[in-house]
């Protein structure tokens, strides 16, 4: 009997078992997922949290449900990969032994990284919405917050879903208008990037609609530490922002395991190649969603594409045949732009995001790059479409590989 | 794909000026791109960019500022001041490495 396996029942792992279960035989392959948690959180909700449109009990299902029959769910802490005697060490010193081995443990926000963010005023006026508890915290304040200087801040890339603190923005600036506050409260968005967003079109687009709220934009700002009693955030530059409640998106990082086990880049993210997911180092570790190092939005979407290109080259790599599909980097994003409305950006490795129709050329009914009801309607339409096809490994019927069909294609660059 | 010439040199690049052939780039020519955006070149800028090249050729891609700061031993701080404003842009641009994709 040999043995599958993987390290995170998040979205990519539980993908990667809901998938691969069906095609392996029972009587070759075990499958294992090992995971530290025994739920499963919607994390595209959390966004919604702290502005009251979901409640935190909204967004999490215990992980056993998505779990496939025929696969065991191990509750552990990972120590670390042995990759010597194809081992994986548990904290509580259990063993588990692979052939073939899929990490999936993502990566999460380590306030801690930069000094002053997680001291005295750590969740009371300074706050994060991309964990469970720092989301439903964030509600709280904004509940009662009666207005101010509220910035939105990024500390380096690459972080989860690249365009939350872009829709962030844009819900807060909604969310104040629509309690009459909005005249008192001041909004900057302050990024480490030149500009709005990483691709020079859709950065212009979103860059114009941060000017259309009024929202203040201090780029190429890497933050050195904040000096949480003087409510300021000082970069490496001497420039300094001063806030009264200061929402920030922490430097990100895969799992410690990941580095204690010699896998990792500089932030623990797992070398691997980008079209295949296969360890730069080992013929028998992949890293899939969030916890590799490919030059790709750390995002659901991505996760899901991924997938779907993973599954078919896995079941050929065991047979021992070339992996003959490869990944372009492929994303899909909703953005949520306030008022009920909502943006979509489709694009890859080599293509930024453009102006045009998804998923059908000329009909959509999505629009790229623009803001409609229909948009922010798909967004929510989404948490049903996560729980009840994505995370069962049902098809759905986008293709894996970006498409250049339906997109407005620039000028400059249609030569 | 775009050539200048520098120093009576063809140069290949990209539509920023960012090198694209990583042999074509020798020190007098990092002289030149320095000169481009007004950086002045010291021994510690020389270290720097000898680190950006030596860990593009063993890794395959443009070092972040955390990787400088961190495997290269100069810290971020120093980096803003020998590269003003955009150290990660600025120090590849001389070291004649592709942009970093850092931003995605």
């Amino acid at each position: 009997m040999k043995r599958l396996l993987v390290l995170g029942g998040g979205t990519a792992g539980t993908m990667v078992v809901n998938k691969l279960r069906p095609r392996l035989s029972r009587d070759e392959w075990q499958i294992t997922v090992v995971d530290q948690r025994d739920v499963h959180y919607y994390q595209p909700g959390y966004l919604f949290i702290p502005f009251g449109a979901y409640t935190p009990d909204e967004v999490v299902k215990p992980t056993q449900r998505f779990i496939p029959e025929g696969v065991d769910l191990v509750h552990g802490e990972i120590d670390r990969v042995d990759s010597e005697s194809n081992q994986v060490l548990l904290a509580d010193g259990t063993a588990l032994d692979y052939d073939q081995l899929v990490i999936a443990t993502g990566t999460t926000p380590r306030p801690a990284e930069t000094p002053g963010m997680d001291e005295g005023e750590w969740r009371k006026s300074i706050h994060e919405f991309y964990t469970h508890e720092g989301a439903t915290a964030l509600g709280e304040k904004l509940k009662t917050w009666e207005g101010g200087r509220l910035v939105v801040h990024i500390v380096d890339m690459p972080i989860k879903c690249p365009v939350a603190p872009l829709e962030f923005t844009f819900l807060a600036d909604s969310f104040f208008r629509e309690h009459g506050i909005r005249d008192q409260v001041e909004i900057v968005y302050v990024t480490p990037l030149p500009g709005a967003f990483t691709k020079p079109i859709a950065s212009q687009h979103l860059g114009g609609m941060l000017d259309e709220r009024k929202v203040e934009l201090e780029a190429d700002f890497m933050v050195e530490s904040i000096d949480p009693e003087a409510k300021t955030l000082i970069s490496y530059d001497e420039r300094e922002v001063p806030f009264d409640l200061l929402v920030t998106i922490p430097l990100n990082m895969g799992a410690d395991f990941v580095a204690r086990s010699g896998l990792g880049d500089d932030l623990n993210y797992v070398k691997v190649d980008k079209q295949t997911f296969l360890s730069t180092q080992h013929d028998n570790i992949f890293a899939i969603g969030d916890a590799s190092n490919i030059p790709a939005s750390k995002a659901g979407s991505v996760a899901h594409f991924a997938v779907d290109i993973f599954t078919h080259n896995f079941l050929r790599h065991i047979d021992g045949l070339p992996m003959d599909e490869k990944f372009d980097g492929h994303a899909n994003c909703f953005i949520e732009s306030g008022d009920g409305k909502g943006m979509l950006i489709d694009f890859n490795y080599d293509t930024e995001p453009m102006t045009g129709k998804y998923p059908l050329p000329g009909i959509g009914p999505f629009s790229l790059l623009k803001e409609t009801e229909l948009n922010h309607w798909g967004k929510l339409m989404f948490r049903w479409i996560y729980w009840n096809v994505l995370l069962p490994g049902r098809d759905l019927p986008l293709p894996a590989l970006m498409s250049m069909a339906g997109k407005d294609v620039p000028d400059e660059d249609a030569s | 794909m775009p050539v200048t010439t520098i120093n009576g040199r063809e140069i290949h690049v990209d539509d920023e000026g960012f090198l694209t052939e990583y042999d074509e780039w020798d020190e007098d020519l990092a002289k030149v791109l320095a000169a481009n955006i007004s950086v002045d070149l010291t021994d510690d800028h020389w270290a720097v960019i000898k680190f950006v090249r030596d860990d593009y050729k063993a890794q395959g891609e443009t070092p972040t500022i955390r990787r400088v700061s961190t495997a290269g031993g100069t810290d971020t701080k120093k980096l803003f001041q020998l590269f003003p404003k955009k150290p990660a842009k600025k120090m590849s641009y001389i070291a004649g490495v592709p942009k970093p994709h850092g931003c995605v």
